[in-house]
């Protein structure tokens, strides 16, 4: 079996990039990114910092965001709308898992 | 080529009307939208589903493809002679195509000879969940991931080929965390830029552990007189077996934590380990147990339910 060694990147909360790289990789214009951040669908490492940094987990964020406007015709409107309620629903979800977690499953 | 029911797919009579194609669609993405979605097969179904509607929203592709008549889905055809053409795929092999790679194709779309396919268009992105152990996770350690990814001919078309990566873990990665493989998902068109590949990381729930964020909790049987006298027991943990000293007097429900023993940050803390106490007896006692736990009742004063008497009284 060919298998290719491959240096991967990890889309993480440490490692950032700019503003450009999330344009390049969603294929969102800067407006509609600006639009996110305004929304505070995502968060600049430093808001004051110019040129700012962004988490490289974002990208996926803005890749879903793109997915949402293209599969759901969404305008830039409905869809910070979408993604503030797909956080919500996501931040409700992962704390009624913590205590699941937490708590002794005995038999 | 395997035939692929989009009218079945989309839940359509093959009369329908462009305004129910898309009318079925919507209904169907707010069902199945890998974003929204809560179902498993989620991604699965809305790939299919958007496979189905990119063909049926265009009446050119939808019209090809009602050529092909009513199959049975997952049967082996042979396409039209005149598809080679149709698709501008010369002497392509269709065996190994899919049938959503062919329509992507349509009216040539990786030609060169006509000024509007010379407009750069990006490769597609590409996603495989990869599942990690928490061992594979504490230690760092490559896995391999395979994907079936498109390459094209010299015509143009797409072949599906399975392709494996190697990739490393991070230590300090979180469930749900992506790793990018840039420029490993499909070729673009026209000079586009090459899609990449999305590995996701979903953990494996583990026999001992439950993961906290960075913290593990692990249950930790004791027998009655264990946790009455103390006891240094060996403890399992995820680098290797540690021993614990049991204090005496320890409760059920209590947390024994043992520091640097979960998993790493990002930041380079590390998490604890959390072993908590379950107080457990045995189903069955031999004479000789019984006696003892008898005697053992004669001789204690211990009442783990005497507030139940000073409250009845105050």
């Amino acid at each position: 079996m060919n298998r290719e060694i491959d240096q991967s990147i990890w889309l993480n909360d440490v490692d950032v990039c700019q503003i450009d790289h999330l344009i390049e990789v969603s294929g969102l214009s800067l407006e509609e990114i600006e639009d996110l951040i305004n929304h505070e669908i995502i968060v600049p490492q430093d808001r004051n910092a110019n040129p700012r940094f962004f988490y490289l987990h974002y990208v996926m964020t803005v890749k879903m965001a793109r997915r949402l406007r293209d599969d759901f015709q969404l305008d830039r409107n409905g869809l910070s709308l979408a993604l503030t309620l797909l956080q919500r629903v996501q931040a409700l979800e992962e704390e009624l898992k913590r205590p699941t977690l937490a708590a002794s499953t005995a038999n | 080529m395997e035939f692929k029911d989009y009218y079945q797919i989309m839940g359509l009579e093959r009369s329908a009307t462009a305004d129910d194609i898309k009318q079925a669609y919507r209904k169907l993405a707010h069902k199945y939208h890998p974003d929204i979605s809560k179902d498993p097969k989620g991604k699965e179904k809305f790939q299919e589903i958007g496979e189905a509607y990119a063909v049926l929203k265009n009446a050119e592709k939808r019209q090809a493809y009602d050529d092909l008549g009513k199959r049975p889905s997952g049967e082996k055809f042979t396409p039209p002679s005149d598809w080679q053409q149709h698709f501008n795929a010369g002497e392509s092999d269709f065996n190994d195509v899919d049938l959503s790679d062919l329509f992507a194709n349509f009216g040539g779309g990786r030609r060169t000879h006509q000024p509007r396919q010379a407009v750069p268009q990006a490769g597609q992105d590409y996603e495989i969940t990869a599942p990690v152990s928490l061992e594979q996770l504490i230690s760092g350690a490559e896995i391999d991931v395979r994907a079936e990814l498109p390459e094209y001919d010299q015509n143009g078309l797409a072949h599906r080929v399975a392709r494996t990566f190697r990739v490393t873990i991070p230590k300090a990665a979180v469930d749900g965390q992506r790793l990018r493989l840039v420029a490993k998902g499909g070729p673009g068109i026209n000079g586009g830029r090459t899609g990449d590949l999305f590995v996701a990381l979903a953990f494996q729930s583990h026999p001992l552990y439950r993961l906290n964020g960075r913290d593990l909790y692990m249950d930790l049987p004791l027998t009655p007189w264990e946790a009455v006298l103390g006891k240094t027991i060996q403890l399992p943990t995820l680098a290797g077996v540690v021993e614990l000293t049991i204090k005496p007097g320890t409760i059920d429900g209590q947390k024994l934590r043992l520091a640097k023993r979960g998993l790493l940050s990002a930041n380079g803390d590390i998490g604890a380990l959390y072993a908590v106490v379950q107080i457990q007896v045995p189903k069955t006692v031999t004479p000789r147990e019984q006696e003892l736990f008898e005697q053992l009742a004669s001789a204690s004063d211990f009442n783990p339910r005497q507030h139940f008497v000073s409250g009845a009284h105050s």
